[in-house]
Parts: C-alpha cells; structure tokens; sequence
C-alpha cells in the first residue's frame, strides 16, 4: 500500500482535477442544487456517498465479470446499470434505516440516477487501471471534490441572491453561470500542485 | 458458432446482470417495504406544489403526511384556496371547511414621508440596515425600511418597494406569510382579502412623538373612530385598529384620517 500514491490521487481529485470545476462532470446538480447551502451539502454528501459504493461495485464488476469474458466494450452500459439500481438500492435502504436522512435528501438521491460525475469516476478508475483501494478513494475524494465545489458556489450564490447588486439581464441562470466560470477559474490555480 | 458467440455472450452477461440486480431490488423492496398511506400521494398531487411552507409544514409534501396523520386541517394550505381545500377534503373524506382568503399586508405607509437620521450606504438588505449605526437609518423605530428583504422572499412577485415602502399586491398575494418572516420589523400582517379598508401604520408612539419623525404615521387622534359608522375601529396604544369582522368597508375613516394612512377602495 503506497500512502503517497493515495495522498496524490485523493488531493488530485479534491482539488488537482475537481469533477465539477476542472473535468466539469456533474454540472447539471452543481447547478440546479446550489440555491441554498444546506441542500448543496445534502446532495454534495449524498453524491459522495454513492461515488464510493459505486467505485468499489463496478470495480468488483470489472474485474470479475468483464474483463474475464472480453466484454469491456460493454462497461459504459454495464456500469450505467450497476449505478442505477445501487442509487435504487440505496434509496429503499435509507428510507427504512434512516428517515431523517432520506427526508434530508428527499428529491437528490433519485437525481443521482443520471449524474454524470458517478459514471465519470467509475469509468476514470478503469480508464486509469487503478486497483480496489485506489478505486474507491479516487471515488470517495471525487464525491468531497464535489462537496466542497458545490457548498462553495451555494456560498456565493446565497450572497448573490440577498446582497449583490448586479444587472436585471444577469438575474438568475446567467449570472449563475457566471461564477461558476470564476470558481472554476480559481481552480485551475491548483493545476500546479505536485506530489512527489 | 464462433460469429454467435460474441453478440450472444454481452446480451447474456448484461441481461444476467439485470436480472441479478431486478431481483436484488425486488427483494430489497419487501424488506425495506415503509407502509405509505396512499391518501398522502393523492394529496400531494392535490397541492400546489409551490413548497412554500405557509402552512408551517416543510413543504408539501410534509403538509400532505400532517393532514392524513390528523396533526393538520384540511384547509391549511392557504395558497390553494378554496379549490384545493374542497379537493383534500374530499380525499379525506369530510366535509371542507370554509377559509376566507388571506393576505399580506404591509403596516407602514411612511417611506419617503419619514424622516431619516442619516444616509445609509450599505448592504441592500433590511436586517444589515437594522444593525447599522443606531438601529438603522429610519427615525421611526416601527417603520419599513424600505429596503426590500420581503419582496426577494416572495416567491410569486406580489411585493415591491414603492416610494420607501413595500406594498403588497393583493391579487398576486397567496397569503403564505414568507415575507412576514423575514421582516426584521414584523411589519407584515396577515389579513382578510375581503378588508379592503387598511391601517398603513404600525407606531405606537405618542401623536407629538410621531408627527415628529413621519408624516404618515397614525397619531391616535381617533378621528376614525369617532366617524365609523360600524364601530369597528378602536385605538390600541396610540395606533388605529379594524376590526374586520366588524368593518363593511364604507371607506368613512378613510376620507377623515387627518394623515391619510386609513387606505382602501370605496
């Protein structure tokens, strides 16, 4: 096990190459869950969450039945189907176990369905031929990029929302849009960081 | 067999693997099964589906599990009206209860009328203004400051600033109390669509006291008392009140208020 290996892939995908703001995979929630901070926070843990069970499900799918049989052609579909019936999976499991989180959640847990930052990380961690640990890391810290992306846009757009003074054509969507090309301007100044 | 085999094998391997996980899930769905009563869906759909929160509920969809449970009346939801409230009573099974509509309305009708200590250059946003130096920049401790925290609370546009002070659309107005809930001055009232006849003033203060910081401020001269045929207006500290169960909106106070603050339409 190679802590440093670890170290980089897990500030590699938190910061380095953030899902949202530097692969810009994830828009659509990142954008459509970001008026308030609390719910960006709900749907920023619950993206992490099914980013890390997804990683090690489709990894475990991967590397015991497709690669054995030749099929990898098929693992765009193959883990489409993993994500989808494991976000199923998770809802019916947090909706028996734990209420208040799944009212928590409430409508972000089923939009995960079609997020295209899970299928990204599953598919990067093949692309990447990482191994089980790696896999589920490089999962786990996407999901906290994805947090940490969204709870900062949600920061600024509460502001904007209540305090800024900007042009009526900007209301909404455009200015929304806005920052969001600032932030992820801002993340590009980690492009530089290393680890050696 | 050797062209078969590579088109047979994937559509096996996948449709085995949905086969696997479709049962997994149907299985997962009986052990996880939570009993839902089937009422709460249909009033849900019944709703508005605004998720205001102006029944106190979060959201709809949590005012929809209240009323099945009991815990909330059938006509709670006051954005509805009364097409909603006849459609959850049927659902429900009872007879739907009458609900007047409601509306917001703003207390104050000072605004460029008031007088000012000084400038406020800051956030555009009543809760900064009230925090700044001296309780904000309005003489008046119970005015609108106009600044218009409650119109970006409302979620169907019926609030704006006119002239220093937020007035209250009461077409568009549905009645869910929002704004009320973010007016650091609590200036926001809910009353009877059917009141017409309005109070545009929320001071307190003594007359002397209030004909000094604002030239729309009730004075509690009681001359629309004296003059109201229906007796439906009494003083309360200082300050005019309707009683709108009383009141028939024969617009008497209105043409007598020395301050014309008494509005509504004849």
């Amino acid at each position: 096990m190679n802590i440093t290996l670890i170290f980089s892939i897990a500030l590699g995908a938190i910061l380095i190459e953030n899902f949202v703001l530097i692969q810009f995979l994830g828009i659509c929630p990142f954008l459509g869950v970001s008026q308030k901070q609390d719910t960006a926070i709900g749907m920023g843990l619950a993206v992490t969450f099914v980013m890390g069970i997804a990683s090690l499900v489709c990894w475990l799918v991967n590397e015991f039945i497709l690669v054995p049989l030749d099929m990898e052609f098929m693992q765009t579909v193959a883990y489409i189907l993993v994500i989808a019936s494991l976000v199923q999976f998770i809802e019916m499991f947090l909706q028996k176990t734990m209420p208040g989180l799944y009212l928590a959640l409430g409508i972000y847990l089923p939009l995960i369905t079609t997020n295209c930052a899970v299928l990204g990380v599953v598919l990067l961690n093949t692309q990447k031929s990482y191994n089980l640990v790696e896999s589920v890391v490089y999962g786990v810290t996407g999901g906290i990029g994805f947090l940490l992306a969204i709870v900062l846009f949600a920061s600024v757009r509460e502001r904007l929302a209540s305090v800024s003074d900007y042009p009526d054509a900007f209301e909404g969507f455009p200015i929304a849009l806005v920052t969001a090309g600032l932030l992820s301007l801002a993340f590009m100044g980690f492009s530089g960081l290393r680890v050696f | 067999m050797t062209i078969i085999l590579p088109i047979v094998l994937p559509v096996a391997v996948l449709g085995g693997l949905g086969a696997i996980f479709g049962a997994a899930l149907a299985i997962a769905a009986k052990v996880f099964a939570v009993e839902r009563d089937e009422r709460e869906d249909s009033i849900r759909g019944a709703l508005p589906g605004a998720n205001c929160g102006g029944c106190g509920y979060p959201g709809c969809g949590g005012f929809a599990a209240a009323v099945v449970s009991g815990a909330a009346p059938v006509n709670g939801c006051v954005v509805g009206g009364a097409e909603v409230v006849a459609e959850v009573a049927a659902i429900m099974g009872v007879e739907p209860v009458g609900s007047e509509r409601q509306v917001a309305f703003v207390k104050c009708s000072g605004g460029s009328r008031s007088a000012r200590k000084y400038d406020y250059v800051g956030l555009d946003d009543c809760f900064s203004a009230l925090n700044a130096i001296g309780g904000g920049p309005l003489t008046c401790r119970f005015g609108c400051l106009g600044l218009g925290s409650c119109t970006r609370e409302c979620r169907f546009g019926a609030l704006r600033v006119v002239n220093g002070v937020s007035v209250v659309d009461r077409e568009k107005c549905t009645g869910c109390m929002r704004c009320a809930a973010v007016c650091p001055k609590r200036l926001i009232a809910k009353v009877p669509y059917s009141g017409k006849v309005q109070v545009g003033c929320a001071s307190r203060a003594r007359g002397a006291a209030v004909r000094k910081v604002c030239d729309a401020g009730c004075i509690g001269c009681g001359v629309c008392v004296k003059n109201c045929p229906s007796n439906a207006i009494k003083l309360d500290d200082n300050l005019a009140v309707i009683d709108f169960a009383k009141c028939t909106n024969c617009g008497a106070c209105v043409e007598k208020c020395p301050r014309t603050i008494i509005t509504g339409s004849l």
